[in-house]
């Protein structure tokens, strides 16, 4: 075990496995010399060598699809996308191309690469560089979308991920990246894709959340039962598709009252597929509606201060609503 | 017609055989041209007999294709293909029976057990990449194929075609800046048939040659007439060993006619005019190839007769293998999603 921030168990999982096996490359913008514009491959072209950690040309679009053909040509890559919120030019080749290969071809064919990239508010970047899309991706099958919020999670997926014989999209949270720390095993530590993972146990009522929303879940629970000694489930997703359903159904099956947060738009966030799931499966259980906090339905998170404050969920926000969901 | 103004048009002049290609050479390559052709022309009648629910046709393109087939070796280069190169994934073994499976949706459809339309060509086992409909994406895959090449000191060459529509796409400009950059052996094969579905070529681009626009990122670009085998196998047979050498891409457009509507669902007379149908039916590359033989001395009536025999004989066997062949069950409706 090793104390380590988040980026820097991303960090080391990406030496380690770059040194394992030889077919993984690492391509993207300034993940060169420069070392990514987050640090995260810091250090890696001088041990690897410009042939496997590749600086491309700012064109997102060739990043995945030389990725995806590099990949049906017996390399594993690693494509980094310098923020989520330029992912679009890459959206033919992730939605059309890297997500239905295996399923075009039959299973001839399949596609096994890691999409690395920072998405979330929170560190003043505005419109473009805030962004919490991930919905988008999280209903396309053929792809898994993940976003760890935990160091030991975040290296333990990360291995998976590069493990993985399918494309997956890789999130990382930006301001989590030197705000979260924890410990994180040593030596091929892996976490399955797919698992939800129950991070706080309770029985008065279930947040679910991932990101750093998932930080002001739990922080909103401890305020709780420290006041009034409620006892709240808390669940980190982990992984956003597919979905770990039986996770969540057994929690919302406990205790009954389940509030759904994260910082993505509220309309066709991932909430509402996840409320979906409970209330088509576990509707007799329930004993309160499914309650959202969510980012509001505005474009984007904007750059001054009060703006974006007023956007994201906190654990102030998280709590009045747990209050309310209590009350039923 | 502007799209023609820099280049020939069919092989009119006396033969001149290229370097590396004997007579022999020449018959097999009329026996492709003519395999992809009479394949392409069973096709149609599937189509308009009801059986198939589209078509999309390679009628025009063939001696662009299999002259730069020639040029390369199946087995060990890498074709990413567009949905017109019939020629090229025959001559990489794809049979004609898999492709009339693949017309009709059928299991042995190497392509995609008959889960993509006809023309999405792919086949590990051919060496011939899996590819959507969205125009131009695929040559991003060959770029990649490139990169993986160079990165294990394979020999190898990735052959990628799109029309010249294709060519307006940020793809295509995105693999070309690419693969320039890092020197990759890649092929960028462009068909110009002068027409994407219906949009002339001079509303799709103010240069006169795709090929133009390879100075612009750095690596070689070459102009070919596409209606002369032996004028696309050698374009493609130099882009090669460039390759080969390590001294990067090249970017080959080969000016054919496109003989057909875009596909089994447009109709071309309501854009073209006849006059300019038949003239394009009048340099047909099949037969301008096959009259050059002739004149030539190279084909007898008699060599001529048994290789339409034996296409012939391919193309009805292979129908009856399709129409025998399996569909899919729907039970394997969410197969191969996930590995697993």
């Amino acid at each position: 075990m090793a104390n380590k921030l988040l980026i820097d168990a991303i960090r080391d999982t990406l030496i380690s496995e770059m040194r394992a096996d030889e077919r993984h490359i690492i391509m993207g913008e300034d993940v060169g010399q420069r070392g990514g514009v987050f640090r995260v491959t810091a250090g890696m072209v001088d041990e690897f060598g410009p042939d496997r950690v590749i600086n491309t040309p700012l064109a997102e679009s060739s990043i995945i699809g030389v990725a995806i053909g590099a990949s049906m040509h017996g390399l594993l890559p690693i494509a980094e996308i310098q923020f989520l919120d330029f992912i679009h030019p890459a959206m033919n080749q992730i939605m059309s191309e890297a997500a239905k290969i295996r399923y075009r071809s039959a299973g001839d064919f399949n596609c096994p690469i890691v999409i690395r990239t920072p998405y979330g508010g929170g560190v003043h970047g505005a419109l473009y560089h805030s962004q919490s899309i991930e919905a988008i991706f999280a209903r396309e099958p053929g792809l898994k979308v993940v976003a760890p919020i935990m160091p030991d999670d975040a290296a333990g997926m990360l291995r998976s991920a590069l493990e993985d014989p399918d494309p997956v999209l890789y999130l990382e949270h930006k301001k989590g990246y030197r705000a979260i720390r924890g410990e994180v095993p040593e030596n091929g530590y892996r976490v399955p894709l797919g698992k939800a993972k129950v991070v706080k146990e309770g029985s008065d009522a279930t947040i679910i959340s991932y990101g750093m929303m998932l930080i002001e879940s739990l922080a909103a629970a401890e305020a709780l039962e420290q006041r009034d000694g409620s006892s709240i489930e808390v669940i980190d997703l982990r992984t956003l598709y597919p979905l770990d359903n039986e996770t969540i159904l057994e929690s919302a099956c406990k205790t009954g009252k389940v509030l759904i947060v994260h910082e993505a738009n509220k309309t066709g966030g991932l909430g509402g597929e996840v409320a979906a799931i409970i209330a088509e499966e576990a509707f007799p259980y329930l004993d309160a509606p499914i309650m959202r906090v969510c980012g509001p339905d505005a474009p984007a998170i904007a750059f001054s201060r009060p703006l974006e404050d007023a956007f994201l969920p906190t654990r102030e926000t998280i709590g009045a609503t747990l209050d309310k969901l209590a009350a039923y | 017609m502007t799209n023609h103004e820099s280049g020939g048009v069919g092989v009119k002049s006396r033969l001149k055989i290229p370097a590396g290609l004997s007579e022999p050479d020449l018959l097999r390559m009329f026996e492709w041209m003519l395999l992809a052709r009479s394949v392409d022309e069973r096709m149609w009648l599937l189509n308009r007999s009801g059986q198939a629910p589209f078509m999309i046709s390679c009628q025009g393109h063939e001696a662009a294709q299999i002259g730069a087939a020639f040029a390369l070796q199946p087995g060990k280069d890498v074709l990413v293909p567009y949905y017109r190169d019939l020629g090229m994934v025959l001559y990489f073994g794809m049979t004609p029976g898999e492709l009339i499976c693949s017309l009709l949706g059928k299991t042995p459809d190497p392509s995609s057990q008959g889960r993509q339309m006809p023309g999405h060509y792919a086949g590990k086992r051919y060496g011939i990449l899996t590819t959507s409909s969205p125009v131009a994406s695929q040559v991003l895959h060959a770029v990649g194929v490139g990169l993986a090449a160079k990165l294990k000191h394979e020999d190898i060459v990735a052959w990628t075609a799109c029309g010249e529509g294709g060519t307006s796409q940020g793809d295509f400009h995105e693999a070309m800046n690419f693969a320039a950059i890092h020197k990759l052996p890649v092929i960028f094969f462009v068909e110009n048939n002068g027409y994407a579905i219906s949009v002339p070529v001079s509303e799709q681009m103010a240069v006169v040659n795709v090929s133009d626009r390879a100075a612009g990122y750095g690596m070689a670009g070459v102009t070919v007439d596409g209606l002369d085998p032996l004028a696309t196998y050698a374009a493609t047979k130099e882009a090669v060993e460039r390759a080969r050498a390590g001294e990067g891409p090249t970017l080959i457009e080969a000016k054919v006619h496109r003989l057909t509507a875009h596909s089994s669902d447009d109709d071309d007379r309501t854009y073209r005019t006849i006059e300019e149908i038949q003239r394009e039916r009048s340099e047909d590359p099949v037969i301008s190839f096959r009259n050059l033989l002739v004149e030539n001395g190279i084909m007898s009536e008699e060599t001529e007769a048994e290789i339409r025999k034996r296409v012939k004989a391919q193309v009805n066997e292979a129908t009856e293998f399709a129409e025998q062949a399996p569909l899919p069950d729907p039970s394997e409706l969410l197969d191969n999603v996930y590995a697993s």
